[in-house]
């Protein structure tokens, strides 16, 4: 079983190297054969430098492409490298390595496509702000009325996908904000997604990429998101048969 | 002919005359310059043909001919930004594709 840990990093010099080491830590105490793979996505330090010092594969990108740009960067990596697994985390340290080892159990004991790593199935852990709870509660409803699957926290950032997801997110993942998307993708496709409970931290450096004025832009970006990708794969797959 | 007339007709020309300056050096591609074109030779026709506008107004019912010109280069400019709005989408989906294979090929030339 091969695993890629896909960490996107924009401007995270402080945080990288807890991270990357934290995760090679896991790996070898927990005997899985793990790569970490850095997306820096055009930072403007020097977590270029930072991350070439580090036991990690670099993917430098030479334009910032956001999020959903450098985590598919990631996706594409590892599935043209032949990996059965990539999980992505977050370049912060919100995401504790000592959690990677559950998602991969999970998505082996169950067999699933996508395993989530949610912060509220236990009410443990740094829980978020008012404004972001909300945002979440009302991403589970709009899944729940599409698509009828319930995800407690589909904003998370900490999820696990197989070969045949990595074939599918190569090829087309959202760009902006694209947690929330990916999800009704994926049940879409019919994928079978399992979540699981996770103790998550404070980001320990670096800025989110959702701040207070652009939460609402968030909110309706999203939901158009979701509701195209809902529109696209319905039609697709009347088309196919 | 009517001084405007002039001015309008020597207008239109300079205009297409600039248009094809840039296709020449290579500024515009083609396929976006026929709507410029276009748009001059209509301006030129009715710099000649006075009363077209008039004409073109009393076919469709247009009671004030130059609400006529309003209408329809309000309408035709909407149509051509939303065609420059997918040029764009389709530039940032081909200039991700580009960046993402840069950042992978680094990769591999790094590890050899």
């Amino acid at each position: 079983m091969r695993i890629a840990i896909i960490v996107p990093a924009y401007n995270e010099e402080k945080a990288i190297t807890a991270v990357v080491n934290d995760m090679n830590a896991v790996a070898r105490d927990h005997g899985l054969d793990l790569n970490v793979v850095v997306i820096n996505d055009c930072s403007k330090d020097s977590t270029s430098e930072v991350i070439s010092t580090l036991d990690c594969i670099a993917l430098n990108l030479p334009v910032n492409l956001g999020i959903g740009g450098a985590v598919q960067t990631g996706f594409k990596y590892a599935f043209e490298n032949g990996y059965d697994f990539a999980i992505q985390a977050d370049g912060d340290g919100q995401h504790p390595a000592a959690e990677i080892p559950k998602l991969v159990k999970t998505a082996k004991d169950l067999n699933a496509d996508v395993v989530i790593g949610s912060r509220f199935l236990e009410k443990e852990g740094f829980q978020s702000s008012a404004l972001r709870r909300f945002g979440i509660n009302y991403f589970k409803k709009l899944n729940r009325m599409l698509v009828g699957v319930s995800i407690n926290d589909s904003t998370s950032g900490f999820r696990l996908i197989n070969k045949k997801v990595l074939e599918v997110v190569r090829e087309y993942y959202p760009d902006e904000y694209p947690e929330p998307e990916a999800i009704i993708l994926y049940s879409l496709l019919g994928f079978k997604i399992i979540e699981v409970p996770v103790t998550m931290k404070e980001r320990q450096g670096g800025v989110s990429s959702i701040g207070g004025s652009s939460s609402v832009y968030y909110m309706f970006k999203v939901t158009l998101a979701i509701i195209y990708t809902f529109i696209r794969i319905r039609f697709r797959k009347k088309n196919n048969h | 002919m009517a001084k405007i007339q002039i001015i309008a007709i020597a207008v239109s020309l300079l205009f297409l005359l600039y248009i094809v300056r840039l296709i020449v050096k290579g500024k515009l591609r083609e396929e976006y310059s026929i709507i410029w074109i276009a748009c001059t030779l209509v301006l030129i026709v009715f710099s000649f043909w006075r009363n077209g506008l008039e004409v073109m107004a009393g076919i469709i019912g247009v009671y004030e001919a130059p609400n006529l010109v309003f209408t329809g280069a309000i309408f035709a400019i909407f149509i051509y930004l939303l065609h420059l709005s997918v040029v764009v989408s389709k530039l940032h989906s081909q200039n991700k594709q580009l960046a993402q294979e840069i950042a992978l090929l680094k990769e591999k030339i790094l590890k050899k």
